[in-house]
């Protein structure tokens, strides 16, 4: 009897103490998806270019500039950066070539307004000549 | 009324002129253009504080404090792996005796005993060297690659960025910076 409930003791035991390593690990996992998501770092590689490939993005490349791009973004990220502030700390450092997705500034004015430009002027000239016919 | 309509079809033959004049212009500019990407350098370029691993002794050390006690910092970024390496270490031997200029190592990607052969078989220029075993302090500095040089100002402004290894040329332009 003695050694049945020793037994189921010990069995206790190792329960308690599995359930608390598995306890343990899930925090620890917790606490780092806490900080930032890996579905982040990717979104930031994926808009960024590799300067010393041709056309891939860092997320793509296995460079070592593109390898140490990415331990970069993710230290900066621990650190508690946003997206924002790393993507215009790098285009301080790089210029905007590096990213994939320029913002509106006064040199890309031109290249974001064009299209639309265009695009009006096209509507313009349909919407006319559908009226010219009626 | 032809009249008119005269105008207005060679107003329209005069605009699709300029915009292929336009077109042959952007293009031709387009692809004359150096094809090889070096980030530039803009007033804004000042970096932020991280720190940094000494390669002798292994202390750490936050890099604005490095930046401290002279009017320029030459940083270059080596490695014992690096050829081009080899080829600028007399002129980053020629620039140590500046004595404007504090010069500052920055070992990328190497293996600490590779490096310090590297120093003893071809010189020391360094007053200080720092590790970079990840490649994420280049990346503060803007660089992405060996051999890289900058000069910085006692504001920790970038003045100038070497990319490759240094010649006459650039050691000339960098004596007459710190010397005036």
């Amino acid at each position: 009897m003695t050694r049945m409930f020793l037994k189921s003791k010990k069995l206790l035991i190792i329960k308690i103490l599995i359930i608390f390593v598995l306890i343990t690990i899930n925090f620890k996992n917790f606490a780092i998806s806490s900080t930032y998501s890996e579905e982040q770092t990717i979104n930031i590689t994926k808009n960024l270019r590799c300067l010393i490939c041709q056309g891939q993005t860092i997320h793509e490349s296995n460079s070592d500039f593109a390898e140490s791009m990415k331990k970069y973004i993710k230290s900066e990220l621990e650190d508690g950066k946003t997206n924002e502030e790393i993507f215009s700390s790098l285009v301080k450092k790089y210029g905007q070539w590096i990213v994939y997705d320029p913002g509106i500034s006064r040199n890309t004015l031109l290249l974001w307004s064009l299209p639309l430009l265009l695009f009006l002027i096209g509507g313009a000239i349909i919407v006319k000549k559908i009226f010219r016919k009626i | 009324m032809q009249f008119l309509e005269k105008t207005k079809k060679s107003i329209f033959s005069l605009f699709i002129l300029i915009l292929l004049i336009l077109s042959f212009f952007v293009f031709k500019f387009a692809l004359d253009k150096e094809k090889v990407y070096s980030p530039k350098i803009t007033d804004e370029q000042i970096f932020t504080d991280f720190e940094v691993e000494d390669l002798i002794d292994g202390r750490k050390i936050n890099f604005s404090k490095v930046l401290f006690g002279k009017n320029f910092y030459l940083i270059n970024i080596w490695s014992s792996w690096c050829e081009p390496c080899k080829d600028e270490s007399d002129k980053l031997l020629e620039l140590k005796k500046e004595t404007s200029i504090m010069m500052v190592g920055i070992n990328y990607k190497d293996k600490k005993k590779n490096a310090l052969n590297f120093l003893k078989l071809y010189g020391d220029p360094f007053d200080q060297i720092f590790i970079d075993k990840q490649g994420t302090i280049s990346i503060n500095f803007g660089a992405y690659g060996v051999p890289e040089t900058f000069l910085i100002n006692d504001h920790n402004k970038v003045l100038k960025k070497y990319i490759g290894p240094l010649n006459d040329e650039d050691v000339f332009e960098i004596k007459k910076i710190t010397n005036n």
